[in-house]
C-alpha cells in the first residue's frame, strides 16, 4: 500500500513497533511542559521557516481556488469540444486542451473544489473519531483503553487501498454527491488511527498534570475535567496531524478516482484527469502534466505545511 | 522467545479472521442482489449467476446464512481455491502466474531504499544540520508529498517516452531493465521513509549513553558509530523494511498498472477496471493474508533483533 | 585557635611534576542557542597514585564536566573547553592530538557512569562488552577476551560470571549491571579510575555494597580513584581528600577529617547541617537557602552570595581568591577563617 500512506502513515507504522516512542512518532508533540512560552518559541521558528511561508501560500491559493474558481479561469471546465482535442493554448486556456478538448488549465483549476472538499471533509470526520477515541482512551484508561487501543491495532492492520477498493466497490453507479460522501466515509473509517494515537498519548501525558488532579479534587465530573482541561492540550498536536493526515487524503482521494472507484465524471478530480491523461501522454504530454502538478503541489503543501508546525512544536531532533 | 512467537502467532489467527470477516461483510452484507455488486455495471450471463450462487452459496440468507457463507469462503481461502473470475479463468492461476514478477519488482523496490536510504539516513544521521542533511530532508519531503499517481505517470513519460532513457512500459515477460525504471517509482517512497526513519534514529543513538561509555572505553570513532550506534539504529529502519516488503509484495496497484507490469497489482487493477468482482475479492484476500503473515514476520524479526523484547 | 598563614593563592601553585593527575584552572563552556553556560570556571584540583579524591557538589556544579573533561568525552559541541591543562604524568591531555588521547582512555583513566542500565549498550552480552574492550586495545583473541570477560565478572563479584556472560544488560540487577560496569572499567587495568556517581541510581543496601567494592577495587589493584558525588554521606568512609564544587569551581579543598570537623565554606558548612545527625537529639535540619545558580548569568562576586548566611557587601563585588588555611586546605571564602572557626565551635 505504499502507493498511499505519506509521511505520518508510514513513519508511525514503522515506529509502533518501537518499545514506545520510537524516534519520529509523532506522539511526542504532546509532551509539552510551559504552553505559552512552547507556542511562543514554536511561532519564532515558524515565522523563520521559509517551509512554512511557502506551503502557507500554497494552501491558500489552492483553497482560494476551491471556493472561487471563477477569479483564476473564465472558462468553463465542462466545455467540451472534440474539435479543438489537444490542441495548443489559445483564448485563456493558458495550457491548452486535453484529449476531449476541454480547457486542460480549467479543468485543474475546478479539480480542486472536489479534492479538497473531500480532503477537508475526511480530515473533519477523522479528527472528531480520533479526538473522541482518544480522549475515552487516555482518559478513562484500563479496559476502554485496552479495547480502544486494539481496535486501533486491528483498523491500522487493515490495507488502506485494499480496503477502500472492496469497499468503493460496492457504491456502483450513484448519484456524483453519494459517491463523494462514499471517498469520504472510506478515508475517515480507515484513516483515523494515526490522529487517535497522537490524541491518546497527549491526553495521557495532560492527565498527569497537576491542575488536573487539583480539578478533580475540587468535584469536577468527567465531561467537564475532559473538555475543559484535557481537550485543549490534545488539540494542538491532532491539528498537526491532521494536516499532515489531509494532504494524505487529498492524495488517497485522487488514487482512487485514478483507478475508477473514487470519483467519477461529472466531478471533475485530478486523479481522473491524471488517468486520461496518462492514457493520451503520447498525443500530447500537457493534459498529464498540469493536473498533476496541481495534485502534487497541493497535497505537499498540506504535508510540508504539518511538517514544518510540527518541527516547531517538536524541535528536540532537529 | 518460543512464548513470543506463540502469541504473535495467535494474535494473527485473530486478526486473520476479523480482517477478513471485514472484507467478507464489506464485499456481501446488505446487498439487495450480491450477484450484480460483484459484476459491478456489466451484464451478468445466466451461467455466471448459477456459478456464482454456488461458489458463494448466495441462496443461504440471513444472518446465520452470512456466516456460513462466511466460514466457507474462509475455508476455500484456506484451501487456496479462489474460485473463477468472471473471464472465467482461475484465479488461483491468475495469481501463480502473476506472483514472480511481483516479487521481483518488489525486491528491487526494497534493494533501491535499502541502498540508497539507509546509507544516506546514516550520513544524515552523523551529519545533522549539515549541507547534507537539510537536503535529504527536503528531498524526502518532497518525494513522500507526491503521490505515486504523480511519479509513475511522469518518470513514465519522461523518463521512458520523452528521453528514452529506460523502456516505457514492460509488458509480458519483463526484463530486469525495464523493471528498473518501476522499481525505482516504487521504491522511491521506501526509500524516503526509510531514510528519515535512520536519521532520526542514528542521531538519537548518537546522543546515547552507551556512546559515551564506548568513547570512555578509548574505542576509534568509526567502530562506535558502526558497530554500537548503527546496532541499536538499525532495528527500527529493519523493522520498517520488512513490513515496506510485505507491502511491496501485496502488489504495487497504481505502478504496475502504469507501467504495465503483469503482476499481482496489475491484475487487480485491471479486476477494479473492468469490474471483475470475484478477482479484487480473491486478489485481496490473499493480499491481507501475505500482509499478516509479512507483520507477522517482522515481529518476530524485531525480537531477534532487540534482545530486550526477545526476553520480555 | 588559628595560625594558619592566610595568602591567596593562584590556582597553578602546585609544585611541578609530583602528581598522577592534575587539573589546572580548566574552563570549560556550553554554547547553546540561548546564550553561553559557564559550565567550568577555574577548577584546579590534583590526584596522586593510591589515594581516593571525592568531589562534591550538587548537579550542574560541574563536578561530571571535569570527569568528562579529563576522560576527552565531553558532547562538543556544544561543550567547548576554554583554557586550562589537565596533566597526567605530566602531560597536558588537553595538548594531545585525538588519537594520543584515545589511548589514554580506559587504558590509563577508565570512567564509570551513573546510570549503568543506559550505560551499557543494549543490544549487546555484557562479556561481550567487556571483552571488546580487550579485543580493540589489545588485539586479544575472542576466546581469551571471553576468558578475561569472565575473571573480570569474578573480580567485580558477579556470582555464576562464566554463565551469565552471554546475558544482556537488562536481565541483570541494578547492582549487578553497576559492578559489570566496574568490569569493564577494570579491563585495561587502569591507573585512574573515575566514578561519576556510581551508586546514585542503586537501593541504599546495594549502594553501600557497592562503595565497598569500589574501595577493596582501589586498594588492591593500586589505582587512584576520583569519586564524584553529591552525597556527603557516600564520601566519609571511602575518600582521603575532599574538593567541594560550587558554580564550576572548587570552594572548598580539604582531607575528609579536617572537613567533616570545621567546614572553612558556607556552603560546605550548609551541606554538612543538612545531613541529619544520630548523636545529636532534638536538633533541627536546615538546608540551605535559595536555588543553584543559572551558569548563564553566574553572580558577581562570589557566586554563593545569594544564599550564603555570611554576605557581606564584599562577598557581592570580589570574586574570593582560594585561602590557604594550612595542612593543605584551602576556602574561597572571604571569610573563610571565621567560618572555620564558627564551625569548629
Amino acid at each position: 500500500m505504499s502507493d498511499f500512506e505519506t509521511v505520518a502513515a508510514t513513519e508511525n507504522q514503522a515506529a509502533r513497533r518501537g518499545p514506545s516512542g520510537e524516534p519520529g512518532t509523532p506522539d511526542k508533540i504532546g509532551t509539552s511542559h510551559k504552553p505559552r512560552s512552547l507556542a511562543g518559541d514554536a511561532w519564532r521558528d515558524l515565522r523563520r521557516n521559509p517551509i512554512f511561508w511557502i506551503s502557507l501560500a500554497l494552501v491558500t491559493a489552492v483553497s482560494l481556488m476551491a471556493i472561487a474558481p471563477g477569479l483564476f479561469t473564465s472558462n468553463d471546465p465542462q466545455d467540451c469540444v472534440l474539435s479543438r482535442q489537444n490542441s495548443g493554448p489559445s483564448a485563456g486556456a493558458i495550457f491548452g486542451y486535453d484529449f476531449q478538448g476541454c480547457d486542460t488549465y480549467a479543468r485543474a483549476v475546478y479539480g480542486s473544489r472536489a479534492s479538497l472538499l473531500v480532503g477537508a471533509l475526511s480530515a473533519l470526520f477523522t479528527g472528531i473519531i480520533a479526538l473522541a477515541v482518544g480522549l475515552l482512551a487516555g482518559y478513562f484508561g484500563r479496559w476502554v483503553d485496552a479495547v480502544l487501543s486494539r481496535l486501533i491495532d486491528i483498523v491500522l492492520g487493515i490495507p488502506l487501498l485494499l480496503a477502500a477498493i472492496v469497499l468503493l466497490k460496492r457504491i456502483g453507479s450513484a448519484s456524483p454527491n453519494a459517491r463523494i460522501t462514499a471517498v469520504i466515509f472510506v478515508l475517515a473509517v480507515l484513516g483515523w488511527t494515526t490522529a487517535a494515537r497522537v490524541v491518546r498519548s497527549s491526553v495521557i501525558t495532560a492527565k498527569e498534570q497537576d491542575y488536573v488532579a487539583a480539578a478533580r479534587m475540587l468535584g469536577a465530573g468527567h465531561g467537564r475535567i475532559m473538555l475543559r482541561h484535557i481537550l485543549p492540550n490534545a488539540l494542538a498536536p491532532a491539528i498537526v496531524v491532521l494536516t499532515i493526515a489531509l494532504g494524505s487524503f487529498i492524495a488517497a482521494e485522487a488514487t482512487l478516482s485514478f483507478l475508477g472507484i473514487g470519483l467519477k465524471a461529472p466531478t471533475i478530480s485530478w486523479g481522473q484527469d491524471i488517468d486520461t491523461g496518462r492514457i493520451h501522454m503520447r498525443e500530447s504530454a500537457t493534459p498529464l502534466i498540469v493536473p498533476s502538478a496541481f495534485l502534487a503541489l497541493t497535497v505537499l503543501a498540506f504535508i510540508m505545511l504539518g511538517d514544518a508546525i510540527r518541527d516547531a512544536f517538536d524541535p528536540k531532533l532537529r | 522467545m518460543f512464548r513470543f512467537i506463540l502469541r504473535r502467532l495467535l494474535q494473527m489467527v485473530l486478526a486473520f479472521f476479523g480482517t477478513t470477516l471485514i472484507v467478507y461483510a464489506l464485499m456481501f452484507a446488505g446487498q439487495t442482489d450480491p450477484i450484480q455488486a460483484l459484476a459491478g455495471e456489466r451484464p451478468v450471463t445466466a451461467a455466471q449467476r448459477a456459478y456464482l450462487t454456488e461458489k458463494y452459496h448466495l441462496d443461504q440468507t440471513g444472518v446465520g446464512g452470512f456466516f456460513y457463507r462466511y466460514f466457507d469462503y474462509v475455508r476455500s481461502l484456506l484451501q487456496g481455491d479462489l474460485g473463477q473470475s468472471l473471464t472465467g479463468r482461475q484465479i488461483g492461476d491468475i495469481l501463480q502466474q502473476a506472483w514472480p514478477v511481483t516479487v521481483k519488482l518488489a525486491l528491487i523496490a526494497l534493494a533501491v531504499a535499502v541502498v540508497f536510504g539507509v546509507t544516506s539516513g546514516v550520513i544524515a544521521g552523523i551529519r545533522r544540520a549539515g549541507i547534507f542533511d537539510n537536503s535529504t530532508l527536503v528531498l524526502t519531503l518532497l518525494v513522500l508529498g507526491i503521490p505515486t499517481i504523480v511519479l509513475a505517470p511522469l518518470a513514465q513519460y519522461f523518463l521512458g517516452v520523452k528521453w528514452q532513457l529506460f523502456p516505457p512500459t514492460a509488458g509480458a515477460e519483463p526484463s530486469f531493465y525495464a523493471l528498473l525504471l518501476p522499481g525505482i517509482v516504487l521504491g522511491s517512497l521506501s526509500l524516503a521513509t526509510a531514510l528519515r526513519l535512520t536519521r532520526t534514529s542514528v542521531a538519537e543513538n548518537l546522543r546515547a549513553d552507551y556512546v559515551r561509555t564506548a568513547r570512555s572505553k578509548g574505542l576509534v570513532k568509526r567502530r562506535i558509530v558502526s558497530v554500537h550506534v548503527l546496532r541499536n539504529s538499525l532495528i527500527p529502519v529493519v523493522t520498517f523494511l520488512g513490513v515496506e516488503l510485505g507491502n511491496l509484495m501485496s502488489g504495487a496497484i497504481i505502478t504496475e498498472g502504469v507501467f504495465n507490469i503483469p503482476g499481482v497489482g496489475f491484475n487487480l487493477f485491471r479486476g477494479i477496471r473492468t469490474e471483475d468482482g470475484p478477482l479484487v475479492v480473491g486478489f485481496v484476500s490473499v493480499l491481507v493474508v501475505v500482509y499478516l503473515i509479512s507483520n507477522l514476520l517482522v515481529d518476530v524479526l524485531y525480537a531477534v533483533l532487540d534482545p530486550r523484547i526477545r526476553y520480555e | 585557635m588559628t595560625d594558619a598563614v592566610i595568602q591567596p593563592t593562584p590556582a597553578s601553585a602546585t609544585p611541578e611534576g609530583g602528581h598522577l593527575l592534575e587539573v589546572r584552572d580548566l574552563h570549560v563552556e556550553f554554547r547553546t542557542n540561548e546564550g553561553v553556560a559557564r559550565v567550568i570556571n577555574g577548577v584546579s584540583y590534583h590526584l596522586d597514585a593510591g589515594e581516593t579524591l571525592a568531589v562534591l557538589g550538587e548537579s550542574g556544579s560541574g563536578k561530571s564536566v571535569t570527569a568528562q573533561a579529563i576522560m576527552g568525552i565531553l558532547d562538543s559541541p556544544p561543550a567547548h573547553v576554554r583554557s586550562g591543562q589537565i596533566l597526567y604524568q605530566g602531560r597536558d591531555l588537553l595538548a594531545l592530538p585525538e588519537e594520543q588521547r584515545r589511548q589514554v582512555r580506559g587504558k590509563e583513566i577508565a570512567m564509570i557512569f551513573q546510570d549503568a542500565l543506559s550505560a551499557l549498550n543494549p543490544v549487546f552480552p555484557v562479556g561481550w562488552q567487556i571483552g571488546e574492550t580487550l579485543r580493540q586495545r589489545e588485539g586479544m583473541s575472542r576466546a581469551d577476551a571471553r576468558r578475561r570477560a569472565i575473571e573480570l565478572m569474578d573480580l567485580v563479584k558477579i556470582p555464576a560470571a562464566a554463565r551469565r556472560i552471554g546475558d544482556y544488560p537488562h536481565q541483570f540487577s541494578g547492582g549487578m549491571r553497576q559492578r559489570v560496569m566496574i568490569a569493564m572499567a577494570l579491563a585495561l587495568n587502569p591507573k585512574v579510575l573515575i566514578a561519576d556517581e556510581p551508586t546514585t541510581a542503586l537501593d541504599v543496601t546495594v549502594q553501600a555494597q557497592i562503595m565497598d567494592l569500589l574501595a577493596d577495587l582501589r586498594r588492591d589493584l593500586g589505582m587512584a580513584m576520583i569519586l564524584i558525588t553529591h552525597d556527603l554521606g557516600v564520601v566519609a568512609g571511602v575518600a582521603d581528600r575532599i574538593a567541594v564544587m560550587y558554580a564550576g569551581r572548587i570552594v572548598e579543598h580539604a582531607d575528609v577529617r579536617s572537613l567533616y570537623r570545621a567546614p572553612a565554606h558556607p556552603y560546605t558548612k550548609g551541606l554538612l547541617e543538612s545531613i541529619p545527625r544520630l548523636d545529636v537529639r532534638g536538633q533541627e535540619l536546615s538546608t540551605i537557602k535559595g536555588l543553584p545558580p543559572n551558569l548563564m548569568a553566574i553572580p558577581s562576586g562570589c557566586p554563593f552570595h545569594p544564599r550564603c548566611p555570611y554576605v557581606q557587601k564584599v562577598c557581592v563585588d570580589v570574586v574570593p581568591h582560594d585561602l590557604v588555611l594550612g595542612d593543605g586546605r584551602t576556602s574561597a571564602c572571604h571569610f573563610a577563617q571565621e567560618v572555620r572557626d564558627d564551625s569548629a565551635r
